[in-house]
């Protein structure tokens, strides 16, 4: 017979590490944390706060939201207007430069203020996309101090608390958690307009952990990018999958990498050809919005390792035009959903 | 308690991992070319692909709708052809559904992981390809842990030309340092695109970045891969690029990253 994992029942049936269910499920057998849980042993102490401290963390639906460190978060993001989270299942897509640039135009109104958070803990790209590589976070009587790019651009990363370029963050899920969940309560972000999360691939621990911590701020919603590629498009499926799951509404798709256009001849090529059709029909599929594509240029590339902004060093490219009429559905996106404050159970 | 020779990786006699610490360079598409181009020498290979999220070898044979079965010694690798010069175990095989998220925190994957080196029964090989997600995680922390008692030949790094690739591959070698794997090289990828139409070579992601880090961590650089239309294309339809398209201007860089790893086995291991 085949062998199929139960995958999609773990996640959704997962009885909860303090139910009375707890190791005795059926969607529990297999699970490395059952002994545990069977035992009791998996269940927080009354005074035990925080998805590390339940282990294997299965029970993510339970979120962070009772408590005192719960008050303490939602009290740090309640001065957050638009949270907007930037993510895709497979790497290397554009996803961070997406996130710095987004961070750029949004910023380009003064009177707005803007926050980039940089959750990717072992590769934090966003320091050198933002012209910020070697500055080291400060530390204020009212928190950590985001490192400002402009007086409305602040920025906080992981990379920041790294010494050196080489230093590498050999670290399991539990401890990265921990770092994120400092992040959003100790950086002392002020009054923002849009709070921008630049996450890393996956769909693993910081993801779970962020929807977990942000389920205390007004979440508009995530911005999925992708490349044309079947091989980027099977795992943005799952990314949009595990937004629905965890009732985190997407704002739309970019499909990023779309055609290049040679410099000298002018000729399109698709040096990642659309094979299945590319993001347009998947997200006419999956009914999402796809928000826009954004063509090669060699420039976007050099603009991110100098930390420049590619939208004003090259703002008559046609990738320019694009990334900025994607930033501007945003925008209108966030004021069209102004979250209410919803009543925490 | 612990006997390597009777387990189902004593068969295999050369380990090798395919690391970066960037997302979406190349390290699948490598290994897959690799693992081809090590066939077309004679060899066979496996690749185990350990990037549980986003799991991306099935697709790129065209297996990606292929179940794992069960034998006495545990899970069969699917073959790749009948040739059964080429095998794969990924948990792309064991999703219900494609688009299922397998979304775990590290006890569940470091489990899996567990699992997918000790319990697939490989049979024997000559080259045992270890595809990694990118980072320096739950992932690659367990795959090393469980592989070190058999004592991988090392781990090929790719990077993408651009500074921002290559400072995330420093970290991986850091990663690499402190967990005592040995480099075997970098690899550059997406090193400049040749268009069809007039032959200019554009730096879509600049150039040179990958051979300045080889040089400045004292590793081989193993060669620059440019990017090849056909070669993506190949990989989209699980089709043999090294067999169909020797002419294609990634085949060389390609092949010759093949031919160094194959020269390396036959140094005696230091």
């Amino acid at each position: 017979a085949a062998l199929v994992l139960q995958l999609s029942v773990s996640v959704a049936d997962c009885p909860g590490t303090s139910s009375a269910q707890a190791g005795r499920a059926a969607a529990c057998q297999g699970c490395p944390n059952q002994r545990l849980c069977a035992a009791g042993a998996a269940a927080p102490d009354p005074g035990e706060r925080g998805p590390e401290a339940r282990g294997a963390g299965l029970a993510w639906g339970a979120g962070l939201t009772q408590g005192p460190e719960a008050a303490e978060l939602r009290g740090r993001l309640r001065s957050v207007k638009h949270t907007v989270r930037v993510r895709s299942g497979q790497g290397g897509v554009g996803t961070s430069t997406f996130s710095a640039l987004l961070a750029h135009g949004l910023a380009a109104d003064e009177a707005k203020q803007v926050a980039l958070l940089d959750i990717d803990i072992c590769g934090p790209s966003i320091p050198k996309m933002m012209g910020l590589e070697g500055e080291q976070v400060h530390q204020s009587g009212s928190g950590w101090s985001p490192v400002y790019v402009e007086e409305n651009l602040g920025v906080m990363s992981v990379g920041f608390l790294l010494s050196s370029p080489d230093d590498a963050v050999i670290w399991r899920g539990p401890k990265k958690n921990g770092l994120i969940k400092q992040f959003l309560r100790d950086v002392d972000w002020g009054e923002i307009d849009y709070l921008i999360v630049d996450t890393p691939p996956g769909t693993s621990d910081e993801h779970l952990s962020i929807v977990q911590y942000l389920s205390a701020a007004h979440i508009d919603g995530a911005v999925i990018i992708t490349t044309p590629q079947e091989v980027s498009l099977q795992d943005v499926r799952k990314e949009i999958n595990f937004c629905h799951k965890v009732k985190v509404p997407i704002i739309g798709v970019v499909e990023n990498m779309s055609g290049f256009i040679c410099p000298k001849c002018k000729n399109e090529s698709q040096i990642f050809p659309p094979t299945t059709g590319g993001a347009e029909k998947m997200c006419q599929n999956l009914n999402v919005s796809l928000l826009g594509k954004v063509p090669l240029d060699p420039q976007i590339g050099k603009s991110c390792d100098k930390g420049q902004s590619f939208l004003s060093e090259a703002p008559e490219s046609p990738a320019t035009t694009s990334y900025r009429n994607i930033i501007q559905r945003i925008q209108e996106y966030c004021d069209q959903h102004h979250f209410q404050e919803e009543k925490i159970i | 308690s612990f006997l390597p020779e009777r387990s189902n990786l004593a068969g295999v006699r050369h380990i090798l991992l395919v690391l970066s610490g960037k997302g979406g360079v190349g390290k699948s598409t490598i290994s897959t070319q690799l693992a081809l181009s090590l066939r077309h020498s004679g060899k066979k290979v496996g690749i185990l692909d350990v990037d549980l999220c986003g799991p991306s070898i099935p697709r790129m044979f065209r297996v990606q709708d292929n179940d794992v079965h069960q034998c006495d010694s545990g899970w069969v690798p699917v073959f790749v052809d009948q040739d059964k010069s080429i095998s794969l175990m990924s948990i792309g095989f064991l999703l219900e559904k494609p688009d299922d998220a397998v979304v775990w925190r590290g006890p569940k994957k470091n489990a899996l992981i567990k699992q997918f080196v000790a319990d697939v029964a490989w049979g024997d090989l000559d080259f045992l390809i270890v595809d990694t997600p990118p980072g320096t995680s739950d992932e690659h922390i367990s795959t090393v842990e469980a592989l070190r008692p058999y004592k991988p030949l090392g781990a090929i790094l790719v990077t993408t030309p651009q500074a921002v690739s290559v400072g995330d591959v420093r970290r991986e070698l850091t990663f690499c340092k402190k967990t005592g794997l040995r480099v075997l090289g970098i690899v550059e990828n997406m090193s400049g695109f040749v268009c069809p139409h007039c032959s200019e070579c554009t730096n879509i992601f600049s150039t040179g970045g990958g051979e300045e880090l080889a040089k400045h961590a004292g590793v081989p650089f193993l060669g620059s891969v440019p990017l090849d239309p056909q070669l993506s294309q190949s990989l989209e339809e699980g089709r043999d690029f090294i067999q169909e398209f020797p002419k294609s201007s990634a085949f060389p860089a390609l092949t010759h990253i093949a031919q160094q790893i194959l020269d390396g086995t036959l140094q005696p291991s230091s």
